[in-house]
This record gives C-alpha cells, sequence and structure tokens, in this order.
C-alpha cells in the first residue's frame, strides 16, 4: 500500500459484481468532497474502468484476487458542520498483485479505430487529471489517478516533451 | 440509482425490433446483454430496424461500448439500422468522452426512434 495515510482504504475481490459498490462509494464521496455531479460521474468511471482492466487482464478473470482502492483528499476534509469544502482534488490509488507489465505499453487506442475493446484506458485519461501506471516494489501493479476541483491543463503522462 | 441485475425485454413493432436493457450495462452485465443481443441480431433481415431504449440504463462503462460497437458491426453486415434512444446524461457522457456519440444514430425517445 502506498506510504501516506488515505482518508479511505478499501479491499475488494476481483469480482466483477463488486465494481458498482466501489464506483458508487467513490461518486458519492466525490460529491460530498465539493466535486460537480459530472466530475464525480467521471471520477466513478475512472475507478471502474481501471478495476475492470484489472480484473480482465491483469488477473485473467479470477474473480478471487485482492485489489485495493485507497483515497486521499487533496487539501483534507471539510470539518464537521462546515459547509465549505476545502477539498482541492481528489488522489485515487489502486493497487493489485496481478502480473507486472511495463507501465509505457499500456496506452490508448486511436479512436478512430471503431472497434469493441481498448477503450478503459482512453476514458481513463481522459477524464482524470493525471495518470500513473507503476509497478509495485514487490508484485502487481499501481495506478494513481488524481481529478482536481479546478484542474489546471492536463501534465503529460510520460510522453516525451 | 438501479443496483439490481440487468434485466432485458425486446418487442416487435412493425419492422422494428425494441431492445431494452434495464440496469447497468458493466462488466458485470455486458456479457449477457451481449449473448441476448446477438440471438435477436441474428433474427433481423435485411433492411429491418434494432432500436436499443438506453433510457433504463442508469450506467454503462466501456463493456457496454463495446457491445454497442459490436451490435454497430453486425448491423453493417447484414444491412439492418441501429438505433440508439433515450439515453441518460451519465451514459451520453461515455459515448463522448469515446467519441462515439457521432458514429451512432441516437434520437432522444423511442417515438423519435420509431419515427427514424
Amino acid at each position: 500500500m502506498s506510504a501516506e495515510q488515505p482518508h479511505v482504504r478499501l479491499e475488494i475481490l476481483s469480482n466483477p459484481l463488486l465494481n458498482c459498490g466501489a464506483r458508487e462509494m467513490v461518486a458519492s464521496m466525490s460529491r460530498r468532497m465539493g466535486f460537480a455531479e459530472d466530475a464525480a460521474c467521471q471520477i466513478a468511471l475512472a475507478v471502474d474502468e481501471a478495476l475492470c482492466n484489472i480484473e480482465r487482464h491483469g488477473y485473467d478473470r479470477q474473480t478471487d484476487r485482492p485489489i485495493w482502492l485507497s483515497l486521499h483528499a487533496i487539501g483534507g476534509l471539510a470539518q464537521n458542520g462546515t459547509s465549505s469544502s476545502p477539498t482541492e482534488g481528489l488522489k485515487i490509488v489502486i493497487e493489485d498483485e496481478a502480473q507486472q507489465i511495463d507501465p509505457n505499453l499500456i496506452k490508448s487506442r486511436p479512436l478512430d479505430e471503431i472497434r469493441p475493446g481498448g477503450l478503459g484506458v482512453h476514458i481513463i485519461r481522459e477524464v482524470m487529471d493525471e495518470v500513473i501506471y507503476e509497478q509495485r516494489p514487490n508484485s502487481g501493479m499501481r495506478l494513481t489517478m488524481i481529478k482536481m476541483r479546478n484542474p489546471q491543463p492536463k501534465k503529460d503522462n510520460g510522453a516525451p516533451p | 440509482m438501479n443496483d439490481s441485475a440487468l434485466t432485458i425485454i425486446s418487442r416487435v413493432e412493425g419492422d422494428a425490433t425494441i431492445v431494452s436493457p434495464a440496469g447497468d450495462i458493466d462488466l458485470n452485465g455486458a456479457p449477457a446483454f451481449k449473448s441476448q443481443l446477438r440471438t435477436i441480431q441474428s433474427a433481423l433481415k435485411p433492411g429491418g430496424r434494432l432500436v436499443i431504449d438506453l433510457s433504463a440504463v442508469p450506467y454503462m462503462d466501456s463493456s457496454g461500448l463495446a457491445t454497442m460497437i459490436e451490435s454497430m458491426q453486425a448491423a453493417r453486415r447484414q444491412s439492418f439500422k441501429l438505433i440508439l434512444c433515450g439515453l441518460t446524461p451519465r451514459v451520453r457522457a461515455i459515448f463522448e468522452i469515446a467519441k462515439l456519440h457521432t458514429v451512432f444514430t441516437i434520437k432522444g425517445t423511442l417515438a423519435e426512434a420509431l419515427a427514424a
């Protein structure tokens, strides 16, 4: 798991039946942190797509493997009884014990190819402000995604300058 | 939010076959939906119409998009017309993120789809 203490940490099994609970929890918490409805839905979609990719590709559809989801409210959380949210953004870290792959190989596919499959990575990169895939030190992969409430121009995710 | 399992109802109205899924079309529900769509599509004749009414689908992910793309490919192979209708804002958003909203024929309501 990541070193810094998350505000929420969830462990679920790699069963697609469970994804709805994870994504709706993330959407609900995003709204409470002050994200607009469309942004909260986008964050939930990104989480769902990430879980799907782990389940389909990382774990090759095994339904009993662990996935860890951590939420970090950037800027902190509102105090009890206050209506304004200090949360500037949301960092989501998703980790697994799946087979490690070269993060540079995780790419979006061209959208002018109208065919099924391969859209998940595009969706994640499109809706989140920062997306980083990396190998965990010992096993598995880690995906870190950041969405800011008032986003700046997108950071480049590993592409050459 | 509809958290129940995906259900799919189909009926024929004139030259149109109307498919009405209800529930989330995600990695959990998409395989069954794809299977039923394939069965329905195999019975369609050239020149016919397949209307997929998504008004009772609160959520769709890329698994659902892939199912729609497969249906569009079947429409091209078998020369039937595919029309989507009733997209909720959340479902329409994923079509737009994937730049697919201009690829499909999308109508606002079932009535508009049947009149198309």
